[in-house]
C-alpha cells in the first residue's frame, strides 16, 4: 500500500503536514513532515504534493539498515539505526526522504499511518495498492 | 507555556529597538490570545487620545492556542489597532497562513509601535529578526510584493503586506496575505502603512508545545471527522461565501443600489454556481482547513486571477453598484486587493458616490469626469484606483470613509451613508431583520457581521419581532464567535458546517492543559467584549447610543422593490432593541458597562 495524492483537489491547507509531524515526531511543526507541499502561482494555480510511493529505493542504499518495513508493509525509518549519513536523500525520486539535524537527529520518511487522509478535507490524499491507479 | 509560542515581539520602529518578552501566563489565562491580547494591551497601552495614524498608535498582531496546531482551520490572527477609520476600536481577522507561520517563530503577538523614519519591512527567520530597507517594494501592488518576497526568501516565508492604499493611509487600507487572505476592516493597513511598515517577512522552524500531544492528536481528529461527514461540507466547499447571494436575494438581504433594497434583478448571474462555472480554478485553503471557502479564479475578461470574489464583494461591488457580471466584480475584487484597501468599505462608499451622483449632490466634476451612474463598471474601477491613491476630489472624498464623505457633501447623504460608528456595513441589507440590524448597532468594530449573523434566526422568530430572545441571541453570538479567533481558529466550521462546538474543548485541554468549557470561553469572551466598550467611551468625546444608531435607511425607507418591498423596521422598535440589548448586557441607558457588570468580568480595575 502507499499514499496517493490528486493535486487536482489538493487546496494546500497543510493539515496534512501538521498531522504527519504529530504522528512522526509528536509536535506540531509541518517543518517535520513527511510530504511537501509546492505552490505554483499565479500561473497556472494549484499545488502540488510530493508523497512517498514507498518503492523502497532508500532501504536499498541504507547502510545501516535503518529503514524498515513496518506492519502496514511501509517502509519506516528506525531511529536508533540512522546514523544520518544521507545516502537515502538523493536516491528519493520525490524527494520526501528527509535528514535535516535542525530539526532532528534521525532521517525521516512516511511510514503510512493514514493520519493526512483522515484529515484532508477535499480527498486529496488517498491510500492504495502500490500499482493502482489512483481515485 | 503549552498551548503558547511563548514570546512577544515588540518592535519599536521610531528607535529601530526590537525586544521579546514571555508571554504572561495571566494575560493568557484571562484573555487566551487574539483580539484578547489585542484588546488588553490597546487599552492598556496606547494613551487616551492618541492619533490613530500618528507614533502612539500600536498595531498589536495576536493568535491564540489553536493556531499552528493540528486542530482543524488553526490560522486565524487578530490585527488590532486604534481605527482610523471610526477612531474607536478595531480588530480585523487574517485567515491564511501567516499564523502558523508566526507561532513557528515562537511567537504569540507582535506590536508594532512608533514610526519608522523610512520605509522598512520587518523580517523574521526564527530568532533572526531585524528591520529591513522597504524602498524597492514602496509603491508597488500587494500581488507584486508578495511574489517578490517569494522568489527572495522562499516559498516556506509567508508575507502580510500593504498596497498603496495603506501607504496613502486611505482609512479603510487593509493587510494582504496569500493572494486572497486579509486583516480587513478598520483601516488596519492605513496604521500600518503610517508606520512606514510595507511588510511582515515570516518563517519559523518551531514547534508549539502542547501538554498532551496524543490528546491532541485524538480531539482533532474527532473535528475532521465532523467536519468531512457534515451535510454541508461539500457545498460550502464548492461554491464559498458565495453559496449564499442566491438565498440573500430571495429573502431580500442582498444590498442593492446602496442598500435601497434587498433583492437584486441581476443576482442570478452573481450566484455561486455561476461563480464555479465560470471563474473558479481551485479551492484555496487556510491552514489546515477541512472546507476551504477560499476560491482562486481566473478572470478571461481581464486577463488576471484572483483568489475570490467573497459573497461581500459580490453583494457590495456586484447588486449593490448594480454590477451583474461576476468578471467585473471579480476585476472589482483584485483591484482592491491588488491596492490593498477593504473591498467592504469600498464596495459600500462607491454605492454611497453613485446614489450622490444619481440625485445629483455629486456632479461629473465632483468625480473628476468619470459618470457614477449604477452599472458603470469601468468608472467603478477607475473609482478603486482614486481611492487608493487618493486620486482627485473623489479619492481623496471617498478614501475618508463614508461617514466623513458624508459629512463633507452633505445635502441629506448623509441618510444614506450606510455605516455604524464609522464603518461601513457588510453585505446584508437589513431593512426586515431586526436581530442582524442589532448585531451591525452593536457590532464593536462598526457595521460588520463576523461578531454575530442572525438572519436566519430572525427569518425563523419573525423577522420584524424585536422580543427578548433576538437579543439575548445576538449577545450569546457577540460572546461566542469571536472566540473562535481569540482562540486562533475559523469559526466557519461551526458556522457553516454546523458540527458540535464542544469537540473543540477537549482539543484545548490537550494544547495548553486542564478542562475548559465553553461557558468559560463565554465569559471570557464577555470580559472582551466590555473592555472594547470602555475603549469607545474612552476615545469618543461624548460617547452614548447614538453611536449604537443604524443607518436611517433601515427605519425610514422601505425597500420599492424585491423580497423586502414595502417592509421596514420603525424607529421605535430600533430603539427598544437597543434597550432590551443594554438591560440584556448589564449597561446603562447610555450603553456603558454598570460597576457591577464590569466587576462580574473581573474589570472592575480598569480605569477609564
Amino acid at each position: 500500500m502507499r499514499l496517493y495524492i490528486n493535486n487536482s483537489l489538493c487546496s494546500g491547507c497543510r493539515a496534512c503536514l501538521v498531522t504527519c509531524s504529530v504522528n512522526l515526531f509528536q509536535e506540531n511543526n509541518p517543518k517535520k513532515a513527511a510530504l511537501v507541499l509546492i505552490p505554483h502561482f499565479p500561473e497556472p494555480g494549484g499545488y502540488e504534493m510530493k508523497v512517498c510511493t514507498q518503492c523502497g529505493d532508500c532501504a536499498q542504499v541504507c547502510p545501516t539498515e535503518a529503514i524498515k518495513q513496518n506492519e502496514r508493509g511501509a517502509y519506516y525509518v528506525d531511529r536508533a539505526e540512522c546514523n544520518l549519513c544521507e545516502a537515502c536523500v538523493p536516491e528519493c525520486l520525490e524527494d520526501v526522504m528527509f535528514v535535516n539535524t535542525k530539526h532532528a537527529d534521525t532521517a525521516w520518511k512516511c511510514d503510512l499511518c493514514g493520519d493526512c487522509v483522515s484529515v484532508c478535507g477535499t480527498f486529496a490524499l488517498s491510500i492504495g495498492e502500490i500499482d493502482a491507479v489512483p481515485a | 507555556m503549552n498551548g503558547y509560542g511563548g514570546s512577544i515581539l515588540r518592535v519599536n520602529l521610531t528607535e529601530g529597538r526590537i525586544t521579546r518578552t514571555p508571554t504572561s501566563p495571566g494575560l493568557a489565562r484571562d484573555y487566551i490570545g487574539g483580539r484578547g491580547f489585542g484588546i488588553y494591551t490597546l487599552y492598556h497601552e496606547v494613551p487616551k487620545g492618541a492619533d490613530p495614524l500618528g507614533p502612539e498608535n500600536k498595531l498589536i498582531i495576536s493568535t491564540g492556542p489553536f493556531a499552528g496546531t493540528m486542530v482543524p482551520g488553526g490560522g486565524k490572527c487578530d490585527w488590532t489597532t486604534k481605527s482610523p477609520l471610526t477612531g474607536g476600536y478595531a480588530d480585523a481577522s487574517m485567515g491564511g497562513h501567516f499564523t502558523a507561520e508566526l507561532r513557528y517563530a515562537g511567537l504569540d503577538s507582535i506590536i508594532l509601535e512608533g514610526i519608522s523614519p523610512k520605509p522598512v519591512y520587518l523580517f523574521i527567520d526564527d530568532d533572526t529578526v531585524e528591520l529591513r530597507d522597504a524602498a524597492p517594494y514602496w509603491g508597488k501592488g500587494v500581488f507584486d510584493v508578495e511574489d517578490e518576497f517569494k522568489k527572495k526568501y522562499g516559498e516556506e516565508f509567508q508575507i502580510a503586506a500593504i498596497g498603496p492604499g495603506g501607504e496613502n493611509r486611505v482609512l479603510y487600507a487593509c493587510v494582504n496575505h496569500d493572494i486572497g487572505r486579509q486583516a480587513g476592516r478598520g483601516g488596519v493597513g492605513a496604521v500600518m502603512g503610517s508606520k512606514q511598515v510595507k511588510a511582515i517577512v515570516l518563517h519559523g522552524t518551531k514547534s508549539i508545545p502542547v501538554a498532551d500531544v496524543a490528546g491532541l492528536r485524538t480531539a482533532s481528529l474527532a473535528l475532521f471527522k465532523a467536519c468531512k461527514e457534515a451535510e454541508m461540507t461539500r457545498d460550502w466547499t464548492r461554491y464559498g461565501t458565495n453559496i449564499v447571494s442566491s438565498w440573500c436575494d430571495e429573502v431580500g438581504a442582498l444590498p442593492t443600489h446602496n442598500f435601497q433594497a434587498g433583492s437584486y434583478e441581476g443576482a442570478k448571474t452573481l450566484s455561486g454556481p455561476v461563480m464555479r462555472e465560470q471563474l473558479v480554478v481551485m479551492d484555496k485553503g487556510c491552514f489546515a482547513c477541512p472546507c476551504p471557502c477560499g476560491k482562486y479564479s481566473r478572470l478571461k475578461k481581464y486577463k488576471s486571477h484572483l483568489e475570490g470574489p467573497e459573497y461581500e464583494t459580490v453583494g457590495l461591488f456586484g447588486a449593490n453598484l448594480g454590477i451583474s457580471d461576476l468578471q467585473d466584480v471579480g476585476e472589482c475584487n483584485r483591484l482592491c486587493d491588488e491596492y490593498g484597501i477593504d473591498a467592504i468599505s469600498a464596495g459600500v462608499c462607491v454605492g454611497w458616490a453613485m446614489e450622490c451622483y444619481e440625485r445629483g449632490l455629486l456632479t461629473k466634476a465632483d468625480c473628476d469626469g468619470l459618470e457614477l451612474k449604477w452599472g458603470n463598471v469601468e468608472a467603478v474601477h477607475a473609482t478603486i484606483r482614486k481611492i487608493a491613491f487618493r486620486e482627485g476630489k473623489l479619492g481623496e472624498l471617498l478614501a475618508q470613509g463614508t461617514k466623513k464623505a458624508a459629512e463633507t457633501v452633505g445635502g441629506g447623504s448623509e441618510k444614506f451613508a450606510i455605516h455604524v460608528k464609522g464603518m461601513e456595513q457588510s453585505a446584508y441589507a437589513t431593512h426586515s431583520a431586526t436581530a442582524m440590524l442589532l448585531a451591525y448597532m452593536t457590532g464593536d468594530v462598526g457595521a460588520h457581521h463576523n461578531r454575530s449573523w442572525a438572519i436566519t434566526y430572525d427569518l425563523q422568530v419573525g423577522r420584524d419581532k424585536v422580543v427578548p430572545e433576538k437579543v439575548a441571541r445576538i449577545i450569546w453570538l457577540q460572546d461566542f464567535r469571536p472566540m473562535f479567533e481569540t482562540l486562533g481558529c475559523c469559526r466557519l466550521q461551526w458556522v457553516e458546517l454546523g458540527i458540535d462546538r464542544d469537540l473543540y474543548m477537549p482539543a484545548l485541554d490537550a494544547i495548553v492543559g486542564g478542562a475548559h468549557t465553553w461557558k468559560e470561553m463565554e465569559h471570557i469572551g464577555a470580559r472582551i467584549w466590555n473592555l472594547t466598550r470602555l475603549y469607545w467611551a474612552r476615545e469618543i468625546e461624548g460617547f452614548d447610543r447614538s453611536w449604537d444608531m443604524p443607518s436611517p435607511r433601515f427605519y425610514s425607507e422601505p425597500p420599492k422593490s424585491g423580497a423586502t418591498q414595502g417592509q421596514i423596521t420603525r424607529l421605535e422598535d430600533v430603539n427598544k432593541l437597543l434597550d432590551i440589548y443594554y438591560e440584556q448586557r448589564g449597561w446603562d441607558a447610555n450603553g456603558l458597562p454598570t460597576p457591577e457588570t464590569l466587576k462580574n468580568l473581573q474589570l472592575d480595575q480598569v480605569v477609564l
